[in-house]
């Protein structure tokens, strides 16, 4: 279980003022279930996932995991204690392949065929990608989805995904959603955080907490928030959405 | 032939060797020659009036190999050694060089190779080289290889230089010439550390047309060491030429790239690429969102970098 209390983030900004971009969060992320966090862009959705993460540490409140407070605690110990980051933009390496990057990910020495399950339930023939070096020749929604395989071969308690769609072709966002949907169902005592703009992820969700202006605008179950987003700035269709740009 | 434990720990470094090579082999050690053998399609002679070897491959020979390590265990030696490779029409061979240094007392080991390669039309040849240097002595391991190809109408050549550990000084030498259809493709890795000193320089001459040649060198300095990478291509055809320089530096090392074209035909096609820079910070925290510290993130870009 994750719980955010009195979380706030400030960033000193050039002019010497400051800008608060996370203002005063309380939020529980329960064990077992699969929360989205929406909101319009510019709302510190994002932001919220770094410092669940520890990328961003924040200027005041605390966050507890499974009951431990890890606010202090470094990136490398958040991630050891359960914590698993799927980023926006994923990271290019130069020299570090695909097989590097799930064997680091599962913190054991997968085998290719283990490996290429993981490339597969994302949907990506695993034996065109093992070798292939984590560089600028993979398009974006390839990277993405390999970000993605990563997560799951972690299998932590807790799965933040920050804007999984982002730059994912039509394909593969109806795989993705199916992989959402997996991982719903196979969910146990775990949880899943979703950063999503798009109604199809919303619609995964166990509860949807509505991020704007730096707080929490609204919470509750999806069936609750999703028919007051629905035709809102907040939330986009896949097809005609908005801030999805189609690369691969 | 029997090694002591040095020579067989700088032979696995430098030629993945536990023992006596597969095929035609020299190897030397201390500056003699403590085991050679030619085959069939292989001849190795020793030079008479310099030290070194001649190795001659002959015509169609194909699916070979030649060994010619050199180690080098006691302080305070000097070496110049000269080996001239003849690689025959057609042949297709693995040829491993590779020097490795151990030093432990206080004057400083150093080993010049000159290398010379000769190939005839159509020959192809893989070349594979590493530096290794260990010991805990002040004397200095010095390695200043200086490596020649000559290629004619068709022959290729791959040229892998590796040098990650050891060694103080160096000063890398490498010349070619290609005529008609040659290709050569060189990839060097390089790691410097301490108060380390690399240089390496390139000339290649696409004399023949349709010749190309791909140099491209990956490097990491750290501490206080310095790198110098100087490739230059010179196209007198229609040709296609490509040099890269692409470094992590750390520390406070420092790198001077100086790539250098020169097309003298109007056809001929030249580029090069050159970058410089530290570990990215994402590329740490991403690492470390997977659970990895700090140092194992940098040991596991490095490693991959320089694969």
């Amino acid at each position: 279980m994750l719980e955010l209390k009195n979380l706030s983030f400030t960033v000193s900004e050039e002019t010497g003022s400051e800008k608060e971009i996370i203002r005063g969060v309380d939020l529980v992320v329960p064990d077992g279930k699969l929360v989205v966090i929406t909101g319009p862009n510019g709302g510190g959705k994002s932001t919220l996932a770094k410092l669940i993460m520890g990328i961003e540490k924040p200027t005041a409140g605390s966050i507890l995991f499974n009951g431990e407070d890890v606010t202090d605690l470094s990136i490398t110990e958040r991630a050891k204690r359960g914590i698993s980051f799927a980023f926006q933009q994923p990271v290019k390496f130069k020299g570090l392949k695909v097989i590097d990057l799930l064997r680091i990910a599962s913190g054991k020495h997968l085998s290719v065929g283990d490996a290429c399950l993981y490339l597969s339930s994302v949907g990506l023939c695993a034996r065109d990608y093992i070798d292939r070096e984590l560089n600028a020749s993979l398009s974006g929604g390839e990277l993405k989805r390999i970000e993605i395989a990563e997560i799951l071969s972690r299998a932590t308690k807790l799965s933040i995904f920050d804007e999984p769609e982002a730059g994912i072709d039509l394909w593969s966002f109806n795989n993705l959603i199916k992989v959402f949907e997996d991982m719903r169902r196979d969910i146990r005592d775990g949880s899943i955080i979703i950063i999503s703009h798009q109604e199809r992820i919303l619609n995964v969700a166990d509860e949807i907490v509505v991020i704007d202006g730096g707080r929490v605008k609204r919470r509750g179950s999806k069936e609750e928030i999703l028919p007051t987003l629905l035709g809102s700035a907040s939330v986009s269709n896949f097809c005609t959405g908005a801030g999805n740009k189609e690369d691969v | 032939m029997k090694f002591d434990e040095i020579q067989l720990r700088l032979l696995d470094e430098i030629a993945d060797l536990h023992g006596v090579p597969e095929g035609a082999y020299n190897i030397r050690s201390d500056s003699q020659a403590i085991g050679r053998r030619s085959t069939e399609h292989i001849v190795i002679t020793p030079k008479k009036d310099v030290s070194g070897i001649d190795i001659e491959i002959l015509p169609g020979t194909k699916n070979e190999s030649v060994h010619i390590p050199v180690v080098l265990t006691k302080s305070g030696l000097k070496e110049v050694v000269y080996n001239d490779f003849y690689v025959g029409e057609g042949a297709d061979v693995l040829i491993v060089a590779g020097c490795g240094i151990d030093n432990c007392g206080t004057a400083d080991s150093e080993h010049d190779g000159v290398h010379r390669f000769f190939l005839k039309k159509g020959a192809k040849v893989r070349y594979v080289e590493k530096h290794y240097g260990s010991g805990s002595g002040k004397g200095k391991r010095i390695l200043n290889p200086v490596t020649e190809a000559y290629l004619d109408e068709g022959a290729e050549m791959t040229m892998e230089m590796v040098q990650i550990k050891g060694v103080d000084d160096t000063e890398r030498k490498t010349i070619a010439s290609l005529k008609e259809n040659a290709k050569l493709v060189a990839r060097e890795r390089l790691m410097t550390h301490d108060d380390q000193n690399a240089v390496s320089t390139y000339e290649v001459v696409l004399e023949g047309e349709n010749s190309s040649a791909d140099v491209v060198s990956r490097s990491v300095a750290r501490d206080d060491s310095f790198q110098k990478f100087d490739a230059k291509i010179i196209g007198n055809a229609p040709c296609y030429g490509h040099t890269e320089c692409d470094s992590i530096i750390m520390d406070r090392g420092r790198i001077l790239a100086v790539p250098g074209l020169q097309a003298n035909h109007v056809d001929a096609a030249l580029m090069h690429e050159a970058a410089i820079g530290k570990i990215a910070g994402e590329q740490l925290v991403k690492l470390m969102t997977l659970g990895l510290t700090a140092e194992e993130a940098e040991e596991q870009i490095i490693n991959g970098f320089l694969r």
